[in-house]
């Protein structure tokens, strides 16, 4: 099961054989002041740089996010995707609980765009499936319902399988809903990254469905978090993760493309191994010159 | 051990959320008649307080808050029977919940934790909670603040539906209003009329305080 997603000329293939699709997570003002002052003022000019440093850091699509009290969050999101989609080419994933802002920005967007996201809340689901239908993008269906986060895999599990049939009624293809099975922050519960992995295995067996979390709750409230990311991601991806929303911090990318290799995903390690050379090539460079 | 010592352990082994060793602490003081009234002001409050100030300085982390606040909860279960007693002033009763269409709870738990260290009676309405069931809940407890958390920017204007529902019921005076929740700002928070906004679980517990004894101090009892 493939879900296809495209930027201006580039396409992105997220699938359980497919190199894992690392999304980067910055562009987001949420505790960000200073970003999110300058968004205020209307100045995108860090939405570029942002935009830059991510794709060469890895990411393979970003997220864009214009949560920002008080403000016309429609309006800032299409100047903020304006400026992302001018700055590099790679899909977005349109970030916003505003269903006007998601509307806005997908009427900017020049692709096949990622929609974050809906839940299994009936409202939710009949006010931005149709507008996913419609602009034929795809969408990621958080497992919570109206009754907050399910405890258990098997209760998220029934929540992932009522967005996708929802998606159905509304002509959205399985393949283009991405479940995410929510990620919660180990330092406030013990258990909670279990609770997630085995919600993964869960929705892979029994769904076969794409997935997408937001990897960096996991270390929330704790020191080293991008260590702690690049732990976890892995165990995901080995119980059946097929994308993240998350840092681009090296240790991160690093360790998801090892895992990638590892998990067969990179066949006789050709990217691992091309992009040693790339690294290698770029150190060369800088001491000749 | 002397009552010293005993105070000393309380502090410190709440400081590192040692929690059965605190329940022992507590209950060696008893038997020794120490006053619950000095083991809570002389040894858990003031290492809690430590706990937050560490927390604020970036010395302490996530977990490390939450077990000391439960080594803390821990005692006073204990404790609590046995001060009200003697009649302490209690510190105050805290109602919280999360917005009405908004399930995130983290961070409100993280503050209940918290505030029930610091000695409140906290009631935890939950998550999607409506203006009416706060209403409701307001008039039946009578706390003497609520909080509304909310982490979206979509729900964050129910602070003020839920500010205008007290209104309506005619408590809005009664009770102290506070907001908090990733994206909220002390900007948002006075643009809706809260009393008070914080940007974390311990600075929550702070300026609940804070603000509890401002209204004591104007409405003497």
């Amino acid at each position: 099961m493939d879900t296809v997603l495209r930027s201006r000329s580039k396409t992105v293939t997220i699938g359980a054989n497919q190199p894992f699709c690392i999304i980067g997570e910055r562009i987001n003002p949420t505790g960000r002041k200073a970003f999110a002052e300058q968004l205020r003022g209307g100045d995108t000019s860090q939405v570029a740089s942002d935009s830059i440093a991510q794709v060469l850091a890895g990411a393979d699509m970003l997220d864009i996010n214009a949560g920002i009290p008080l403000v016309d969050e429609p309006d800032l999101i299409k100047s903020m995707l304006r400026t992302a989609q001018a700055a590099v080419d790679v899909p977005i994933c349109i970030d916003s609980s505003v269903i006007e802002a998601l509307e806005a920005g997908l009427s900017v967007y020049e692709g096949r765009a990622l929609v974050n996201s809906v839940t299994a809340e009936d409202e939710r689901l009949e006010e931005i499936l149709p507008l996913v239908a419609r602009h034929g993008a795809a969408v990621i269906g958080l497992a919570n319902d109206e009754t907050g986060i399910p405890e258990t895999p098997q209760q998220r599990l029934e929540c992932a399988r009522k967005i996708v049939s929802a998606a159905g009624d509304y002509g959205i293809a399985p393949e283009d809903v991405l479940i995410d099975p929510l990620a919660m922050t180990v330092g406030a519960d013990t258990e909670a990254v279990t609770t997630t992995l085995a919600t993964i295995s869960l929705i892979r067996d029994e769904l076969g469905a794409n997935m997408c979390l937001g990897a960096s709750n996991v270390s929330f409230g704790l020191p080293q978090r991008h260590v702690l990311n690049a732990g976890f991601l892995p165990m995901a991806m080995a119980a059946g993760l097929t994308s993240a929303i998350m840092s681009t911090a090296e240790v991160c990318v690093q360790s998801v493309r090892a895992a990638d290799l590892l998990l067969g995903h990179d066949p006789w390690g050709g990217s691992w191994i091309a992009a040693h050379r790339a690294r290698k090539a770029a150190l060369e460079q800088a001491a000749t010159t | 051990m002397t009552d010293e010592e005993i105070l000393q352990l309380l502090y410190d082994e709440t400081l590192i959320g040692n929690a059965p060793a605190v329940i022992d602490g507590v209950n060696q003081g008893l038997a020794q008649d120490l006053e619950p009234e000095r083991m809570l002001y002389d040894g858990l409050i003031p290492s809690l307080e430590e706990v937050g100030a560490r927390f604020e300085r970036g010395d302490y982390f996530v977990p490390e808050m939450l077990i000391a606040a439960r080594a803390m909860q821990g005692a006073l279960d204990i404790l609590r029977p046995l001060l009200a007693e003697t009649d302490t002033q209690q510190v105050g009763t805290f109602l919280m919940g999360t917005v009405k269409g908004d399930v995130h709870d983290i961070g409100k738990n993280l503050c209940n934790i918290m505030l029930e260290g610091a000695g409140f009676t906290v009631i935890d309405l939950g998550v999607n909670v409506p203006p009416e069931k706060f209403v409701e809940q307001i008039a039946a407890h009578n706390p003497d603040v609520v909080g509304f958390s909310a982490f979206l920017t979509t729900t964050m204007p129910m602070f003020k539906a839920n500010i205008n529902a007290l209104q309506k019921a005619g408590i809005r005076d009664k009770v102290i209003v506070m907001v908090g929740g990733a994206p909220v700002t002390q900007e948002y928070a006075d643009a809706v009329g809260a009393d008070g906004y914080s940007a974390d679980a311990s600075s929550a517990v702070k300026k609940a305080k804070e603000l509890i004894q401002l209204k004591r101090d104007q409405v003497p009892a």
